[in-house]
């Protein structure tokens, strides 16, 4: 049952992620990347990370997909390549590294499958199950990993200020001067 | 007291920085009188040391300051030996060094460069306390180096002259020939004993083969052959003269040019150990000090003279020194500190009267106008001659009986030298000081003494009288105090060497303290039957012996023969570095070479930066797949 | 249960997609895509671990990582808007000035 599922989702999100690349419309990359993120958060509940399942559908499906069709449909960009040549021998040779790079990860999993003793760790599916996925993120976020996620506020905070320094605030100090 | 003899050295080190940093800011007269105040403070330090000597078990202490050089075996410290012989020198340099800085404020009245001269004279006295305070032979050479150097600032000191740019040169360069075999000598010490200081060294000096000892005592003696102007490095000493006069006084007449002496005491058992070295040693000394006598005797330029007085001078104390009569080498030299930084600054009194002139044809009868320079020079010169019951002739016949007893020959030529050295010095005063004025512009623009200037002239000559009362002749049963005083400083040597105790009969003693007089009477009475009465002869002489006197005129062509020998050669190859080498090679490939390659394998990487970001993200791509492949499929 | 290996190929899969479409695509827009779904492929390989190896650390990171993501989404897309009242245009080719 669970291996069917894993089918489904995994294949959904590779075609999904195949649509995107080779669309035309970017319009279109953007919902077929929301597929594939959907598919990934439905992966993530297979393996017992449903808090992270649900912090990947707010994030990318809820924030930044959403954020992206914005400013497709604000710049009316959706036609990015004027002409599209899609078959030249440049972009062969991309798609030949883009294999060999598989190849590699590939390898490099078998590798790992035959090379190292699997550690039975802490969490099991049944604490999981007992206490909850999200309080076992956020207990191993609020002690041992005080200090990172505070930084990670910070480093929001300046994504924060470097997007309205980008955007906004020229039009800011127009207005401002303008009265 | 004696543990804080590094303020001695530590003194003159703040002279430098306050005045080497805001000399400008100071003002000249700030300059002069920091300086002074520094050196003052120095001495005063080196006097209370002095004094406590007497009460130090074996009348020697090593101040340990830090440990300066440590690697492996190699391990030396920087500290400082308080003992009867330092405490000489360091009286005489800073006593000495006193007096002139005090001087050169009157001296170099109105020069731009006052704070730096002051930064530099001051510099010098640290390094030359360094030098003799020293414990240790690294010390010492880092002491010895450093005088090289500061003499080279200050014989430069007018560097926009070419003359003097150039005489700056010419010293540095000789004297790195002696530091060279000096440096040498340091190396084998090291070699041979695994230690530099100075109380390892003699302890186990008995215990290592003459050959050796004899060795590191030549290559050292290289250095002083160079620091103290001996033949052949001396062509230094005369050139050095375009230095400023207080320079001349200090540096290349009292103390450092005496380095070598010290050096050679202060290894006194090394040389005691090496009588083939020592016997070298003595020559020559002999030789240098008849050599530059003889050359002094037709020298026209007042300041010249001195510097060949000075050199041969010198020779004698090297000479004592190599006859083993190192206290009498001591006493020759603090003597002659007190009575040749006299007769320069007498020297440079007239030049600055006299507007710098300083050729004696164009002086003459300033003996009234400048009555204290006059009075000065005189008894300088009588000390320098060595007139009876001056400090310069108890020091110099001390050298000539026991050079009596060491070598006939070479007390012949010494007490030959006394003979020319009376001569040359009255030659000099009369042709100054005496006579008609010959140069109406001269004698019409002539400059009157000051206070500043005269005050140090008197107190060093008071020192040139009394200052043979340290080692009065110990044949008349006087007390001879300076050395019962250095006797701790040759204890070792005298148990490693036992010297025989056959001294002069007083008879001897009085006979050759006769002739030694009846030289210098005569020098001095047939200087003023030539140069007083009947100014001819020397006319009339100098024709008839024609060939004879261009040789002294031309200082026996050593210049000339060098300047063929070694000078022109080394310029030269210079040149042919400089032209081939230089720019041939190192320029034209090395240097532009390697700036080309570069600028070629940038227009050829240049190529890779297309501007276009797909570009670049293949890159970063095909290096994280060769990365992944170096670590995934090895 | 299904074994984290096909996990970890399904990543790497998704992975060199993401990366042949960054290297594919001209519009600056898809490429931005392209690069989340890197992310994305990489935050399931540490997802994966986190199961297999029974760590909460591994999601800890992931955590992070989509901070980091939604930062970099942000800033490239105000950098992108930015770019293109400059030169009209979204098209990565068009952007070359970095060129000497």
């Amino acid at each position: 049952m669970e291996a069917i599922l894993f089918f489904i989702f995994g294949g959904l999100a590779v075609i999904g992620a195949l649509a995107m690349v080779f669309n035309k419309n970017a319009v279109h990359s953007a919902l077929f990347l929301l597929l594939t993120m959907s598919m990934i958060a439905a992966l993530y509940v297979l393996l017992n990370a449903q808090f992270i399942a649900v912090a990947q559908v707010l994030v990318y499906a809820g924030a930044i997909v959403v954020l992206i069709l914005f400013v497709v449909m604000l710049l009316g960009a959706e036609l990015g390549e004027k002409i599209p040549q899609w078959l030249t021998v440049r972009n062969g040779v991309m798609v030949l590294l883009a294999l060999i790079f598989l190849t590699i990860s590939g390898t490099a999993v078998y590798d790992w499958l035959y090379s190292t003793q699997p550690v039975a760790g802490t969490v099991t599916d049944e604490l999981i199950a007992q206490q909850g996925s999200a309080e076992l993120v956020g207990q191993s976020l609020f002690t041992q990993y005080l200090l990172p996620f505070e930084l990670a506020s910070i480093l929001l905070l300046v994504g924060i200020v470097g997007v309205v320094m980008l955007g906004g605030w020229r039009f800011v100090q127009h207005r401002e001067r303008g009265k | 007291m004696t543990n804080l003899i590094w303020l001695a050295i530590a003194f003159p080190l703040i002279g430098v920085f306050i005045n080497g940093v805001f000399g400008k800011k100071l003002g000249e007269k700030t300059n002069g009188w920091l300086a002074v105040s520094m050196v003052a403070l120095s001495f005063i330090i080196g006097l209370l040391a002095f004094l406590q000597v007497p009460n130090l078990p074996e009348h020697q202490q090593t101040v340990d300051l830090w440990r300066w050089i440590t690697i492996g075996d190699f391990d030396v410290h920087f500290s400082l030996l308080v003992d009867p012989l330092s405490m000489i020198m360091t009286l005489v340099v800073t006593g000495v060094g006193l007096l002139i800085h005090i001087y050169a404020i009157g001296y170099m009245h109105g020069d731009e460069g006052v704070s730096r001269f002051f930064t530099y004279l001051n510099l010098f006295i640290a390094s030359m306390l360094i030098l003799v305070l020293s414990d240790n032979y690294l010390g010492l050479y880092v002491g010895w180096e450093l005088v090289g150097a500061c003499s080279y600032l200050l014989i430069g000191f007018w560097f926009f002259k070419d003359s003097a740019a150039d005489a700056g040169k010419k010293a540095f360069i000789v004297n790195r020939v002696g530091d060279f075999g000096f440096a040498l000598g340091v190396f084998l010490i090291w070699t041979t004993f695994g230690t530099l200081q100075y109380s390892g060294v003699f302890e186990a000096a008995g215990t290592v083969s003459t050959g050796v000892i004899t060795a590191i005592t030549a290559l050292l003696f290289i250095g002083a052959i160079g620091k103290s102007a001996q033949l052949p490095l001396y062509v230094w000493l005369p050139d050095a003269m375009e230095g400023p006069t207080p320079v001349s006084a200090l540096i290349h007449a009292a103390t450092m040019v005496t380095a070598g002496v010290y050096m050679v005491a202060r290894s006194n058992v090394l040389y005691a150990l090496a009588p083939q070295t020592s016997m070298v040693v003595a020559v020559i000394g002999g030789v240098t000090a008849l050599y530059a006598a003889t050359i002094a005797l037709v020298q026209f330029d007042l300041k010249r003279v001195l510097a060949y007085s000075t050199i041969s001078q010198l020779g004698y104390m090297v000479m004592a020194v190599g006859v083993g009569a190192y206290a009498s080498g001591i006493f020759h030299l603090a003597t002659h500190a007190f009575f040749k930084a006299l007769l320069f600054m007498a020297a440079g009194s007239v030049m600055h009267a006299a507007n710098d002139v300083i050729d004696m044809r164009r002086l003459g009868g300033l003996k009234n106008k400048l009555p204290i320079t006059y009075w000065t020079f005189v008894i300088g010169g009588l000390a320098l001659a060595g007139f009876p019951l001056t400090a310069g002739f108890f020091s110099k016949d001390e050298i000539l009986a026991k050079t009596f007893e060491a070598n006939i020959w070479l007390y012949a030529i010494g007490v030959f030298t006394a003979l020319l050295t009376a001569f040359y010095t009255f030659r000099a005063i009369f042709m100054t000081f005496h006579g008609e004025p010959k140069d109406a512009d001269v004698a019409k623009h002539l400059h009157h003494e000051t206070p500043v200037m005269t005050t140090p002239l008197v107190i060093l000559a008071i020192l040139s009288v009394l200052g043979g009362l340290m080692g009065l002749p110990a044949a008349f049963g006087l007390p001879n105090w300076l050395e019962g005083w250095l006797e701790p400083v040759f204890e070792t040597m005298h148990r490693l060497v036992p010297a025989e105790a056959a001294h002069l009969t007083l008879g001897t003693e009085v006979g050759l303290m006769t002739l030694s007089s009846t030289l210098v009477i005569l020098g001095i009475a047939a200087a003023m039957w030539v140069y007083l009465r009947s100014p001819q002869i020397a006319e009339r002489t100098a024709q008839s012996a024609g060939w004879a006197y261009n040789l002294l005129v031309h200082k026996y062509y050593v210049d000339e023969i060098y300047d063929a020998l070694f000078v022109n050669p080394a310029r030269g190859l210079g040149k042919f570095f400089a032209k081939v080498v230089d720019m041939g090679v190192i320029d034209a490939v090395l240097v532009d070479g390697s700036a080309k390659t570069v600028g070629w394998l940038g227009q050829i990487a240049a190529r890779w930066q297309t501007g276009y970001v797909r570009n670049y993200v293949v890159s970063i791509f095909v290096g994280a797949i060769v990365i992944g492949a170096y670590f995934f499929l090895r | 249960m299904i074994p984290t290996a096909w996990y970890l190929l399904l990543a790497a899969i998704l992975f060199s997609i993401g990366a042949g479409g960054v290297m594919l695509r001209r519009n600056t827009l898809v490429i931005l895509m392209c690069v989340e779904l890197m992310m994305n492929a990489v935050n399931l390989t540490f997802v994966a671990f986190s199961h297999e190896l029974g760590s909460m650390t591994g999601q800890v990171f992931v955590f992070m990582i989509m901070t980091v993501a939604a930062v970099e989404a942000a800033v490239g897309l105000a950098i992108l808007v930015e770019l293109y009242r400059q030169t009209q245009s979204v098209n990565i080719d068009d952007f070359d000035s970095l060129k000497g």
